[in-house]
C-alpha cells in the first residue's frame, strides 16, 4: 500500500487550504471505508487529513425546532440521540439497520455520507471500472450485477450507494453544510449526489477540498410517524438489497404529507418524488402505496440479475406505509 | 478408564491464552529479523507469462525482491500441482500465484506486489460448469477411492414400474472455506534447516510435502502449528501459504512471513465445486422405496483431478432393490476444488434429503415416517451389517424433542401475522474412519506424565479430548497429565479431516498409555528414579482393521419463518440429534456440532461464489459480498446426541462430529421452506430474489 502522511488539522480552515493545495489529499473521518480501499488500492491518498478531532462532534437542537448534527458525530451517538429517537425515528432506524455495532462506534456522519460504492468490480483494481479508472469500462453492466442499480443507471455505471443513514436523509429533506475554499454553502441532500451519466467518478457536487461540517434537519413534526424497512441478505451487517424510508402524515385517513425514499436502487438514495405526488391528497390504502410505487418503479431498467428488486421495492413500500398509516 | 475424565465436559486447555490474545497464530511468532512476503496473483486466467519486469517493484522502498518463475529457488514435482509454485511460466487459472514480493514491511511488500509487470500470452477459457459441458468425462474414481458408478438392480425399470416417482434437479454454487485464520506462514532456514510456523490442519503432512518439494531430509524440516485458527478442510494439505514463504525465506536468506488475504482465499487453496445432482426416486404406495438414482457433475481444473464423492451418500443411506449412481467432471481453467466442510456428504446429502421430502409429499406420508419405514440395518453398498446404525433413533428422537407429532403436511397452511411458518426435517450420515497415528507417553518422576503426537487443534477443542483421553489411559487424574501436539517434531499422526482427528489419535494415544502403564509395572522397584517413555504406532491395527459399513448418523429439524412479500428467511428454531459413538468433551462437542449446523444453515441461505465467466474468478471475494450466517439469522440452535456403543469402531468407541452438524442441515432448511410456502427452491441460495412477491401467489 502506497505511504501516506498524516495530518491533523487546527480547525475547518487549516483542513480545507491543506485540502485544496494538496490534489492527492483525503479526509479521513472514521476510517471504515477509506481504509480498507487504500488497502485495495482503490484509493491511494498521499495525505490523510484526520477531522476527527475537529468540533464538530456535537448534536444541537435549533430554534426552529431542527436539528444540526456535526459531521464527526458517530454513527452509534446518532442513533442513539434522544431528540433523534423522539423526533426523527427512521433516522435512528437507518442508523441502527447499518453495518454493526463495532463499525457505528467508529464512522462519522460526514464519513457516512461520503463512503463509496460497493460494486465489487469498484473495489478490485483487476477488473473494469469507469468509477475508479474513468475510461476503463463497466464491467458490472453485464457482470454479476444482482445487488446494483435499477434506476438511473447509465452504460458507464450501474453502481448504488450504500448509505441506509443517506436515504434516511434523504427523505427528511436534510441539508448539508459545506466549507470550501472561498465561504460556506448549504446543499440540499438530493442535490449533493450525481447520477452516474458519463462521468460516475464524479459522485457528488462538492468541490474538489470541499468539508461536510454539519447536516441540518429541517423540523418535521410529521417524522414522529416515519420509519425505516431495509431488507438483506441475511438478518444482521449486510448492505441492503432494498430500503425504503418514510414518513406519512394523515388527516382523517388522508395523505397529508409523505416522504419516500429509497435505498440500493441507484446511484444516490432515490427520492420518491412521483410516489409522493401519486399518495398526496387522497384516501390512504395499501392499494394506493401499491400504485404509487408502480408510479416511482414504472421507469425501473433491471439489469441481468435485479429484477427482484422491483418487486422487492414495491413489497416494501407497500408495507412500511400501511404500517406507518395504522400507526 | 477408571477416572473417567472422557465423557466430562471440560473447558478447553488453550481457552485463556485464547482470549487473552496471548495464543500465537503462524504469523504472530516474533522472529528477529523477520521480512515480509505478498503473493501476487496471475491477472489472467489461461496463458503464459512472457515477461516479468521487477525494476519498479524493486526500486520501491523496502522491497528486499521479487521471486517469479524466472528466479525463484528450483522444487521437485509432486502429486500436487497446486504447490508447484514459481516454476513455469504457465498460467492455468486466474489467482494462481506468479510471484512473491519480498519486502522489511507488510505495507511495503505490498505496495511492491501493485509495481511488479507481467505481460501474458493468453488463450481462450472455460470456467462456468455446465450439465451440458462438451468437456464432461467420467473419472477413475471418486474421493478418496470410491467406485466412480455403481449399479445394484435395474433402475429404469425399477423407475418406470414405480406408482410414485420424483425426479428433481439441485443445484449447489460455489463455497469457500473462509477459516477465520488465513493460510498464513511464517518461514525460516538455517544451517539447511526449514522452520515453519504453519496454519495447517497436519503438521506431518506438510512436512512430508516440504520436505519432498526442497528436497531436503523430513528431519530437517519442522512445521509447528500449536493454534489453527480454522480449516474447515481447506488446510488438509500444505498449501500457497507455506510453500511461498519457504521459497521465499531461501531466497532472501531470511524469515518471511506470508499470509494470504481474505480476497486470496477464494480460489488458490480450493474451495467446494459447484454440483449439479439430478436424483431419481421411485417408491411404492406406502412410500417403501424402489429404486433410486442420483447422477452428480462437478468440476475440477486442468492441473489435477478432484472428484467430489457427491452421490457416495446416497449408496448408503436409504435401501431399494434398484440403484444407481455416477460422477461425471469437467475439466475447467479453475482452481482446483478442494476438501470442503464434509466434501461428497454435505453436498449430497442436500439433493437426496431434499428430494426425500418431495417424495413424502408426493406420496403423503410424513417425512420422519418415511424415513424410517426405509431405514437399512444392512449397508446397501457393502452389502454387511453396519457396525451401528441409530438413525431411526435420532429421527424419533428429534421428532420428539422438536415438537413433531400432529404436523399438517399442508403446505403454507401455517401464519404468524406476515410470516408464513413452515418446519423440515433431514436424516445425516458421515463415515467414521480412523487413519495411523504414534504417539509417545512418557511417566516424569514427580508422579506427572507427558503425552505427545503430533494431533491439530483447528478450534475443534482437540487439545483438550486428547488430554481426558490420555488421562484414562494412564488411569491417572487429567491435572496430572501434560499433552503436547501441534509439531513436526512430535511422533507423526494423522491430519484433522474427514471427521478422523479424535478416532485416529485416541487410538495412539491410549495404546501408548496402556503400553507405559504395562512398562511401568514390569520394572523392579516402587517409583522409577528416571523418565520412562514409550512410543507407539498404530499402523499395523488400523491397518489390519476389517473393512465394515461404520457410520455416525443424525436427524436435522428446522423451523423457518418467511416473510410473504419480500421473501426473507429467518430460522425460529434448529435442532439437531445425533448417533457419533462416545462423545468425548460434551462442551466442546456441542461447539462442533452447532458450528456444522450454522454451516448448513448458512449453505442453505446465504453462502454462494459469484463466478464472471469474463474474468475467470470470484468477485464476491471478501466477508462483506460473500455472506455467511450471523446470530440474528437464527433464534435457537441445538445439538443433542444418544449414547451410543459401538465396540467395532477403536479403543475411545468414537466416530468423529466434525463434520456430521452440516450434512442434511441444507436440507432440512430447503425442506422448511417448502412447508411454509409451498415453493420448491432447487438452487441454493435460498434468498429474497427467489421468494419474493409470495403474498401474490395466494
Amino acid at each position: 500500500m502506497r505511504a501516506f502522511r498524516y495530518h491533523r488539522p487546527a480547525d475547518v480552515a487549516d483542513a480545507v487550504a491543506v485540502l485544496g493545495a494538496e490534489p492527492q489529499a483525503a479526509y479521513l473521518g472514521g476510517g471504515t471505508n477509506l481504509v480498507d480501499l487504500m488497502k485495495l488500492g482503490v484509493q491511494r491518498p498521499d495525505l490523510l487529513v484526520d477531522v476527527t478531532g475537529l468540533p464538530l462532534d456535537s448534536v444541537e437542537e435549533l430554534p426552529d425546532g431542527g436539528l444540526r448534527v456535526g459531521a464527526t458525530v458517530r454513527n452509534s451517538d446518532l442513533a442513539a440521540h434522544p431528540v433523534v429517537r423522539r423526533d426523527y425515528p427512521v433516522l435512528a432506524r437507518a442508523l441502527l439497520a447499518a453495518a454493526s455495532g463495532q463499525l457505528r462506534n467508529m464512522a462519522t456522519t460526514g464519513g457516512n455520507l461520503l463512503q463509496r460504492t460497493r460494486c465489487v468490480y469498484f473495489q478490485d483494481t483487476g477488473k473494469a471500472c469507469n468509477k475508479r479508472a474513468p475510461g476503463s469500462g463497466c464491467a458490472a453492466l453485464h457482470g454479476q450485477n444482482r445487488d446494483l442499480a435499477v434506476l438511473d443507471w447509465s452504460e458507464q455505471c450501474v453502481a448504488t450507494h450504500p448509505s441506509d443513514l443517506a436515504v434516511a436523509l434523504a427523505a427528511l429533506d436534510t441539508v448539508v453544510e459545506v466549507h470550501e475554499t472561498d465561504g460556506t454553502r448549504d446543499i440540499p441532500i438530493t442535490a449533493l449526489y450525481r447520477s452516474p451519466g458519463a462521468h460516475p467518478e464524479r459522485e457528488t457536487t462538492l468541490a474538489r477540498g470541499a468539508l461536510i461540517t454539519a447536516i441540518r434537519l429541517p423540523p418535521l413534526p410529521a417524522a414522529r410517524r416515519s420509519t425505516y424497512l431495509k431488507v438483506r441478505d441475511r438478518a444482521s451487517f449486510a448492505f441492503a438489497v432494498g430500503s425504503v424510508a418514510a414518513v406519512l402524515d394523515l388527516d382523517g385517513g388522508v395523505v397529508r404529507d409523505v416522504r419516500l425514499a429509497y435505498g440500493a436502487v441507484a446511484h444516490r438514495p432515490w427520492r420518491a418524488y412521483r410516489a409522493e405526488a401519486e399518495l398526496r391528497g387522497r384516501m390512504f390504502s395499501p392499494e394506493l402505496a401499491g400504485r404509487a410505487a408502480d408510479v416511482e418503479l414504472a421507469e425501473a431498467r433491471p439489469l441481468r440479475h435485479n429484477g427482484f428488486k422491483v418487486p422487492l421495492t414495491r413489497a416494501i413500500t407497500v408495507r412500511v406505509l400501511s404500517e406507518l398509516a395504522s400507526s | 478408564m477408571s477416572t473417567g475424565a472422557v465423557g466430562r465436559a471440560y473447558p478447553r486447555l488453550e481457552g485463556r491464552e485464547k482470549v487473552t490474545g496471548t495464543a500465537r497464530y503462524a504469523v504472530e511468532y516474533p522472529v528477529d529479523g523477520v521480512t515480509y512476503g505478498w503473493a501476487v496473483p496471475s491477472a489472467v486466467v489461461r496463458g503464459r507469462i512472457t515477461r516479468v519486469d521487477t525494476a519498479e517493484a524493486l526500486a520501491s522502498p523496502g522491497v528486499l525482491a521479487v521471486l517469479h518463475h524466472g528466479n525463484a529457488p528450483r522444487l521437485a514435482p509432486g502429486p500436487q500441482p497446486e504447490v508447484w509454485l514459481l516454476q513455469e511460466p504457465a498460467v492455468h487459472y486466474r489467482g494462481q500465484f506468479v510471484a512473491v514480493v519480498v519486502a522489511t514491511s507488510l505495507e511495503a511488500a505490498r505496495e511492491g506486489a501493485r509495481l511488479v509487470r507481467i505481460d501474458y500470452d493468453t488463450g481462450p477459457h472455460s470456467t462456468v460448469l455446465a450439465a451440458d459441458h462438451p468437456g464432461l468425462y467420467r473419472p477413475d474414481k471418486v474421493n478418496p477411492n470410491y467406485p466412480t458408478d455403481t449399479a445394484e438392480g435395474d433402475f429404469d425399470a425399477g423407475y418406470a414400474a414405480a406408482p410414485v416417482r420424483v425426479d428433481a434437479t439441485y443445484r449447489t454454487p460455489a463455497y469457500h472455506n473462509n477459516p477465520m485464520e488465513p493460510h498464513a506462514t511464517t518461514a525460516h532456514w538455517r544451517d539447511g534447516r526449514l522452520l515453519v510456523h504453519d496454519s495447517t490442519q497436519g503438521a506431518s503432512l506438510v512436512r512430508a510435502t516440504l520436505a519432498e518439494l526442497f528436497e531436503v531430509p523430513p528431519e530437517s524440516v519442522r512445521v509447528i502449528a500449536e493454534h489453527v485458527g480454522g480449516g474447515f478442510g481447506s488446510k488438509g494439505y500444505a498449501k500457497a501459504s507455506v510453500v511461498l514463504a519457504a521459497l521465499a525465506a531461501r531466497h532472501v536468506d531470511r524469515p518471511v512471513r506470508l499470509a494470504l488475504t481474505r480476497q486470496q482465499l477464494f480460489g488458490p487453496v480450493g474451495y467446494r465445486t459447484p454440483i449439479i445432482q439430478r436424483v431419481r426416486l421411485a417408491a411404492d404406495a406406502d412410500g417403501r422405496l424402489t429404486a433410486i438414482c442420483h447422477d452428480a457433475i462437478s468440476q475440477t481444473s486442468t492441473i489435477r483431478e478432484f472428484a467430489e464423492q457427491t452421490a457416495v451418500y446416497t449408496r448408503s443411506m436409504y435401501a431399494a432393490p434398484h440403484r444407481r449412481t455416477t460422477h461425471r467432471l469437467v475439466r475447467l481453467d479453475v482452481p482446483t476444488p478442494f476438501w470442503m466442510r464434509a466434501p461428497g456428504e454435505c453436498p449430497g446429502a442436500y439433493a437426496l434429503e431434499s428430494a426425500m421430502d418431495e417424495l413424502a409429499t408426493a406420496v403423503g406420508i410424513d417425512p420422519v415416517e418415511l424415513r424410517i419405514r426405509n431405514d437399512a440395518q444392512v449397508d446397501p453398498d457393502q452389502g454387511r451389517p453396519f457396525t451401528s446404525r441409530n438413525l431411526v433413533a435420532c429421527l424419533r428422537d428429534g421428532a420428539q424433542r422438536f415438537g413433531w407429532a400432529d404436523r399438517d403436511p399442508t403446505p403454507r397452511a401455517r401464519r404468524d401475522g406476515r410470516w408464513l411458518i413452515g418446519t423440515g426435517v433431514a436424516g445425516s450420515s458421515y463415515p467414521a474412519r480412523a487413519r495411523p497415528s504414534s504417539a509417545t507417553a512418557t511417566a516424569r518422576p514427580d508422579g506427572s506424565f507427558l503425552v505427545r503426537i503430533n494431533a491439530t487443534d483447528i478450534g475443534t477443542g482437540a487439545r483438550t479430548a486428547m488430554w481426558q483421553v490420555a488421562a484414562d489411559a494412564l488411569g491417572v487424574p487429567p491435572e496430572r497429565v501434560e499433552i503436547r501436539i501441534g509439531d513436526s517434531d512430535l511422533p507423526t499422526a494423522a491430519v484433522a479431516g474427514g471427521s478422523m482427528g479424535t478416532a485416529s489419535w485416541s487410538w495412539a494415544v491410549i495404546r501408548a498409555g496402556q503400553a507405559l502403564r504395562e512398562k511401568l509395572r514390569d520394572l523392579p522397584g516402587d517409583e522409577p528414579s528416571g523418565e520412562v517413555t514409550v512410543e507407539v504406532s498404530t499402523d499395523d491395527e488400523v491397518g489390519g482393521q476389517p473393512t465394515l459399513p461404520r457410520y455416525a448418523y443424525g436427524a436435522q429439524f428446522v423451523e423457518v419463518r418467511v416473510d410473504a412479500d419480500t421473501g426473507e428467511v429467518r430460522l425460529n428454531r434448529m435442532l439437531g440429534v445425533f448417533a457419533a459413538g462416545r462423545i468425548v468433551n460434551p462442551t466442546t462437542a456441542r461447539s462442533q456440532l452447532v458450528g456444522g449446523m450454522t454451516m448448513g444453515l448458512s449453505m442453505a441461505l446465504h453462502e454462494e461464489g459469484l463466478l464472471d465467466e469474463r474474468y475467470g474468478d470470484w468477485v464476491n471475494h471478501d466477508l462483506a459480498t460473500y455472506h455467511i450466517t450471523v446470530c440474528p439469522d437464527v433464534e435457537s440452535i441445538e445439538a443433542y446426541w444418544l449414547d451410543e456403543q459401538d465396540d467395532e469402531l477403536n479403543p475411545a468407541g468414537v466416530k468423529g462430529i466434525g463434520e456430521i452438524g452440516i450434512v442434511g442441515a441444507a436440507a432440512a432448511v430447503a425442506n422448511a421452506v417448502h412447508h411454509a410456502t409451498g415453493v420448491r427452491i432447487r438452487e441454493l441460495p435460498i434468498r429474497v430474489d427467489k421468494l419474493v412477491g409470495l403474498s401474490a401467489l395466494a
